[in-house]
């Protein structure tokens, strides 16, 4: 089998004295959708963080495309071909939302922007028609749609994202997850979710893993996570029905 | 009224030197929230650039004007030049390694810049103020008044103009260029604007490149407005730069223009009208005035966030 595009090994983060990432171990193939869910304080935005290099691991590695990631700053892991929507969204509020955009293509170059912002226009049409105003007058789901359409425009070979579904309205929720999987399915986008919205993160998934207090405690396809008791009973209510 | 109108054309022109200065200071607050005390200096140290440029290519009062100002645009560019490196050098040996230490650790280090700054041109260049020959003394009466004429020098033209040009070409490096962008995205987020591949420390190091040139071209500006210069200028003229960015909002760029005008209106109306011994205190009076009663300036964001 040949190397993962994503391959995490052992990695342990720590906030000061606080072990926040116990050894954890994933692999993201190419053109694979990878889902992780966990509670809140399981250390989720901690493993998106650390993948990107803002949070050092302090043991273990991380290797993109057969490069040590571990290594270097967060600016060069990026231009490698990595993008992230992160938790919160973090747009940008006092620009624009085509500004916000154009800030998506840094790690690239604006050679394709024309192309490639018409593509994100088409995916979520309501960017168009707020295009010049600012993003910080955006409502929440809007925000999202921007958050991942930015990161959609760094063309990047893995794309990380963290609780997309973070306080959207369910139908908007299913909106962007339906678009997660036609980019996947048509442009053979790799993609690496953290959500606690179980249900449909894991529906979504070829593979999912369960995030317990740092540590990787059940793994499995995205369908036998979905059948799972253990997963039922904690991450989507469904236990005690 | 000639003679405030008098005073408005002298204030605007010693604003626009004050504005020039004063984005250094809003910009690098901005991204970096620490305020660069060594900034004021910098600009001290164009003007002497300047000054031994001027003396190099040898101008003098009786240089043809077309011909002079053509040479004054090539030593403005030496000094942006040579101020620039500087404005690099600090940042690179003095602030950067500090980044993430305690928030008062830079600031000392700021003040530690600017002792090295005048001490060293103090010991290179004499402690002796340095005088200038006027350059190109002629000017336009605007109004000939019964007691009083209203002048406005071909100085204070070039003075303006140059602010303006520089002024506009400056706000389109920020709104459309790829670097502007980069830097408002780290003015909001530094964390995020790492997270889309944009090398934020070499966004930073643009940063003081870019305001140590526009206070160079300020430090040729007040050569040629006063005519003399020495080591220490760089401190009242960088409190009173410093001054118009909190007046004007320290982080906003338009503030940081008014501020300077306002700041260079006040300054030449309290000469005109009260004292001109104290109009250095007028300027600092304001600067407390503003801290106590609207530290948010005229343009500045109530609640500056920070990541
Ligand atoms: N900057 C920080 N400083 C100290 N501790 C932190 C910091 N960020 C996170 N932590 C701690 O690390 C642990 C993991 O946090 P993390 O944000 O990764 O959780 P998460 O799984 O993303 O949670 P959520 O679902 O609520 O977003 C938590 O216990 C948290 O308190
Ligand atoms: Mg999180």
């Amino acid at each position: 089998m040949t190397r993962p595009l994503l391959e995490i090994r052992g990695v342990e983060t720590f906030y000061g004295h606080n072990q926040a990432l116990h050894g954890v171990d994933l692999d993201v193939r190419e053109g694979e959708i990878v889902t992780m869910i966990g509670a809140n304080g399981a250390g989720k935005s901690t493993l998106m963080m650390t993948i990107c290099g803002v949070n050092k691991a302090t043991r273990g590695s991380i290797h993109f495309d057969g490069t040590p990631i571990h290594l270097i700053p967060p600016h060069e892991i990026i231009r490698l071909g990595i993008s992230l929507s992160p938790e919160g969204r973090r747009i940008f509020p006092r620009m624009t939302v085509f500004e916000n955009l154009q800030l998506g293509t840094a790690a690239i170059g604006p050679a394709h922007f024309d192309e490639d912002v018409q593509k994100i226009f088409a995916l979520f049409p309501i960017l168009e028609r707020r295009q010049s105003q600012r993003a910080g007058t955006l409502s929440g789901g809007e925000q999202q749609m921007l958050a991942i359409g930015r990161a959609l425009m760094g063309r990047p070979r893995l794309l990380l994202l963290d609780e997309p579904s973070l306080g959207l309205a369910p139908l908007i929720a299913r909106q962007i997850f339906d678009t997660l999987k036609e980019l996947n399915k048509n442009r053979g986008l790799t993609v690496f979710l953290v959500e606690q919205n179980a249900n449909h993160a894991l529906k979504l998934a070829a593979k999912g893993h369960v995030l317990v207090n740092g540590r990787i405690t059940l793994s499995g396809t995205g369908e036998e996570l979905l059948t799972h008791p253990d997963v039922k009973a904690a991450y989507l209510g469904g236990g005690a029905r | 009224m000639d003679y405030l109108a008098q005073q408005l054309i002298n204030g605007l022109t010693l604003g626009s030197i004050y504005g020039l200065i004063a984005i250094g200071y809003t910009m690098v607050y901005g991204i970096i929230g620490m305020i660069n005390f060594a900034h004021g200096d910098v600009f001290m140290v164009g003007s002497f650039v300047s000054l031994i440029c001027i003396l190099l290519f040898g101008i003098t009062g009786s240089t043809d004007i077309v011909i002079g100002i053509g040479i004054l645009m090539i030593v403005a560019v030496i000094a942006m030049a040579i101020s620039g490196v500087y404005g690099w050098t600090i940042e690179r040996l003095a602030y950067r390694p500090l980044r993430g230490s305690f928030r008062l650790a830079p600031l000392i280090t700021a003040i530690g810049v600017s002792i090295f700054l005048q001490n060293f041109v103090q010991e290179t260049q004499g402690a002796r103020v340095k005088p200038l020959q006027a350059l190109f003394a002629g000017g336009f009466t605007l109004h000939e008044g019964t007691e009083f004429t209203v002048r406005i020098t071909y100085m204070q033209i070039l003075i303006v103009l140059l602010t303006i040009a520089l002024m506009a070409g400056f706000s389109l490096l920020i709104s459309r260029t790829s670097l502007g962008r980069a830097q408002r995205a780290c003015e909001q987020d530094l964390k995020m604007t790492q997270l889309l591949g944009i090398d934020v420390d070499r966004t930073i190091s643009m940063t003081f490149v870019i305001g140590a040139m526009l206070a160079a071209v300020a430090g040729l500006m007040y050569l040629l407005y006063y005519g003399v210069i020495d080591f220490f200028i760089g401190f009242s003229a960088g409190v009173k730069a410093f001054t118009a960015a909190v007046l004007g909002g320290i982080g906003s760029l338009p503030g940081a223009m008014i501020g300077g005008v306002l700041i260079g209106l006040i300054e030449v109306l309290f000469a005109a009208y009260f004292s001109s011994e104290y109009k250095d205190v007028a300027a600092f009076s304001m600067l407390i005035i503003v801290l106590i009663f609207m530290p948010q300036g005229l343009l500045g964001r109530p609640e500056i966030e920070k990541v």
